[in-house]
């Protein structure tokens, strides 16, 4: 299998006539996924690789901050918000050195795209890397990335040697006086560095805790000096912008979320996968193309994008997966990691199951995070576990509003969205539980009394 | 915020010393000249050393097996940190472990949704198998000496970030996807008895050392792990669809032209 798409192909237009119409799939980050050793040079430089970093080291940085602001790219790491606008905040001309940080500590559950395209594509993330660090004027940057990926961070490894090797990295980058060092970071098991500023003090060498903002990144990151965080795949997004212009970016999705994405589809799905769509695709979409649901068993429950993303139900199966559609519908993108559960599971048990993670990953710095994930695991799996009180679902309910917006970062809004979104669309659920159980409840209290 | 740190004073002055101990008490012999030139290494990559700690801690996993004293008082005695402030990092990341590991390290996922199509079970079937005297095998413990042949650690992990081809496990952080109970056995078996078993997606195995240098980012003589399978039929599922039916993206124009510099304002 070679190159399997050839958007420099002018004569292979793919499409039918209307420049909005794109194909249910478009593979733009995933196109040299299917090549021979698509992770080498060789195999990069010959499917266009580094042919847009040229491009871009003729131009001066600010024209590329400006083409990523009209390219409308936003954050894939879930927040979604505008690259360009990030790159903007960096100040010039501060006498501070500058960084670019890449976010490749992917431990969010259920997803699973940064790590395949790093294993498969490394150069990619390291020409998008250069283009972004000459736009922002750093001359350092680093990847970090999650420990537990080892074949990953070999595969990094080896694509950072070659292009120091071939000259996209090192001093005088081709020639354009530009100098850029890549290093390759790989964490230790902390999900909370995937917060930003948790991941700049684990970086310097500290326990990962998210800082207080402001001040924030772009300012004050990392050693205190002006840094851009994104993630893997807003960087790697980054060469396809400048080959191809705003406008070509612009055709795929909508409006105000444009571009490419890649969607992984997990759970009780026939055929679970990566699948690069244009941004706003829906459930009903992308389960059409993973081969509906596994062994016909109908849809009850699945995350939009993560576990942090609270649950969306079969009612929101037209829902437009973009940044806008995604809120609208009373979640989030995320990181447009599908987790697909069927009517055998239950919902109260997933969510315990998650709830166990959170309380887990809890750096441990904010009270309402730290102490409120503790006590929602008691309640969930005593509930589970055939003790609980349909008070309990009150009190569940209780604390996440005690930890939501309570903490220095996201780790416990997100720890409350399964719990309140499942007891939204689910609560006959938990009420169930608890009442199927009051029977036994009971018996053991008359023992008890009996014991007097 | 948190830039307290090393910035003031000798980091082993009086007054810091522990009850293990201050890294003028530890000896830190166990670490040889090499992995001495290592560590300096891997301090030179940074702008500031002190960014070197957490693969440094890696490193002292690949000659240790877990971090020890000697491996705080060795980074502490590396990085001009206190024993304190190495101690507080490492005991902060699930990967950094405090007791001697086995000769591999099986990692089975248990979120959600690997737990769903049966990581719970999995892990289960494993503790039952690795234990002893009727009782599991507990999280982080270890079946067999730790370090010698054949000895296997097992823990649970959340989310390993390979949900299209749950339930995962991994050992040596190597992935071996889409298991069952039973193949999670007779891996675990295999590994018992001394055997390698080919990762689905990773290098050939090797041991839990070697898999930590290679994080601590040292990779002379094992520069062909890097060919190893990645792709699995799922990664690729979209891509190979997009292809089959000749769907692509929308057609580059020949020349993009980039946008006129911006006025200064």
């Amino acid at each position: 299998m070679t190159n399997t798409a050839n958007p420099g192909n002018p004569g292979n237009p793919g499409n039918g006539g209307d420049g909005r119409a794109t194909s249910p799939l478009t593979p733009v980050l995933t196109r040299r996924w299917l090549s021979p050793r698509s992770w080498t040079l060789r195999t990069y430089e010959q499917l266009e690789g580094y042919v847009a970093l040229r491009r871009a080291l003729a131009a001066h940085p600010d024209q590329l901050i400006q083409l990523i602001k009209d390219s409308g790219l936003r954050g894939r790491g879930g927040a979604g918000f505008p690259t360009g606008l990030k790159w903007g905040f960096i100040p010039q001309n501060d006498g501070k050195p500058h960084y670019l940080v890449v976010n490749a500590d992917e431990g969010e559950p259920g997803t699973c795209k940064d790590v395949p395209l790093m294993m498969a594509d490394p150069h990619s993330l390291i020409e998008g890397i250069v283009i972004a660090s000459y736009a922002i004027r750093a001359n350092f940057a680093a990847i970090y990335v999650r420990g537990e990926v080892l074949h990953c961070i070999r595969r990094l490894h080896a694509a950072v040697r070659e292009a120091y090797d071939a000259g996209y990295l090192g001093r005088n980058i081709l020639g354009s006086g530009f100098d850029l060092d890549v290093v390759v970071h790989a964490g230790a098991g902390a999900y909370i560095c995937g917060e930003e500023t948790a991941l700049l003090d684990s970086l310097e060498g500290k326990r990962g805790q998210p800082r207080l903002k402001p001040p924030f990144p772009a300012t004050e990151g990392l050693y205190a000096s002006p840094t851009v965080v994104n993630n893997v795949e807003t960087i790697a997004s980054v060469p396809y912008v400048v080959l191809g212009g705003a406008p070509w970016f612009r055709a795929m999705g909508t409006e105000k979320s444009p571009g490419p994405k890649i969607y992984s589809i997990s759970g009780h799905v026939e055929r679970p996968g990566q699948y690069e769509a244009p941004m706003g695709a829906t459930l009903r979409e992308l389960l059409e193309l993973a081969g509906g649901m596994k062994g016909g068993v109908p849809l009850k429950f699945w995350t939009p994008g993560g576990s942090s993303t609270p649950l969306f139900t079969r009612e929101h199966l037209d829902v437009p997966l973009d940044f806008e559609g995604a809120a609208a519908a009373g979640s989030m993108l995320g990181t447009t990691a599908v987790q697909v559960f069927n009517e055998t599971v239950s919902v109260p048990w997933a969510v315990m199951k998650w709830t166990e993670f959170y309380k887990h990953e809890s750096c441990g710095k904010c009270t309402p995070c730290r102490e409120g994930t503790y006590w929602l695991v008691q309640i969930l799996r005593r509930m589970l576990a055939g003790e609980g009180t349909p008070a309990d679902i009150e009190t569940l309910l209780d604390i996440c509003d005690n930890i939501l917006g309570r903490s220095f970062c996201a780790l416990g809004d997100g720890a409350t969205s399964p719990i309140t979104s499942a007891i939204r669309y689910f609560r006959h659920e938990f009420v169930e539980l608890c009442e199927r159980n009051q029977p036994a409840r009971q018996a053991t209290e008359t023992a008890l009394a009996g014991a007097h | 915020m948190n830039t307290a740190g090393a910035a003031g004073g000798p980091p082993s002055a009086p007054g810091a010393a522990t009850a293990q101990g201050t890294p003028d008490t530890i000896d830190t012999g166990v670490f040889d000249e090499e992995t001495r030139t290592r560590a300096k290494e891997i301090a030179a990559r940074y702008p500031r050393s002190r960014s070197a700690l957490l693969p440094m801690l890696h490193l002292v996993q690949s000659v240790e097996g877990h971090v020890s004293q000697a491996g705080v008082a060795f980074c502490a005695e590396q990085l001009d940190l206190s024993f304190a402030e190495v101690s507080a990092v490492a005991t902060f990341y699930t990967m950094y472990k405090r007791r001697p590991c086995g000769e591999h390290l099986v990692s089975v996922c248990t979120n959600t949704l690997c737990a769903v199509l049966g990581g719970d079970a999995i892990y289960r079937r494993l503790a039952t198998y690795l234990g002893s005297d009727g009782r599991p095998l507990g999280h982080e413990e270890t079946a067999g000496e730790p370090g010698a042949p054949g000895s296997v650690t097992l823990e649970h992990a959340e989310c390993l970030a390979a949900c299209d081809l749950a339930p995962v496990l991994q050992v040596n952080y190597e992935f071996f996807d889409n298991q069952t109970p039973e193949s999670a056995l007779e891996l675990v078996k295999e590994l018992r008895a001394g055997g390698r078993p080919q990762p689905t997606r990773g290098a050939p195995l090797t041991d839990f050392r070697q898999a930590e240098l290679q994080l601590a980012g040292f990779f002379t003589g094992r520069e062909s792990d890097v060919d190893g399978p990645s792709a699995a039929p799922e990664t690729v599922r979209g891509a190979r669809i997009a292809n089959e039916r000749q769907w692509t993206a929308p057609p580059m124009p020949d020349e993009a032209p980039l946008p006129d510099l911006p006025e200064k304002k």
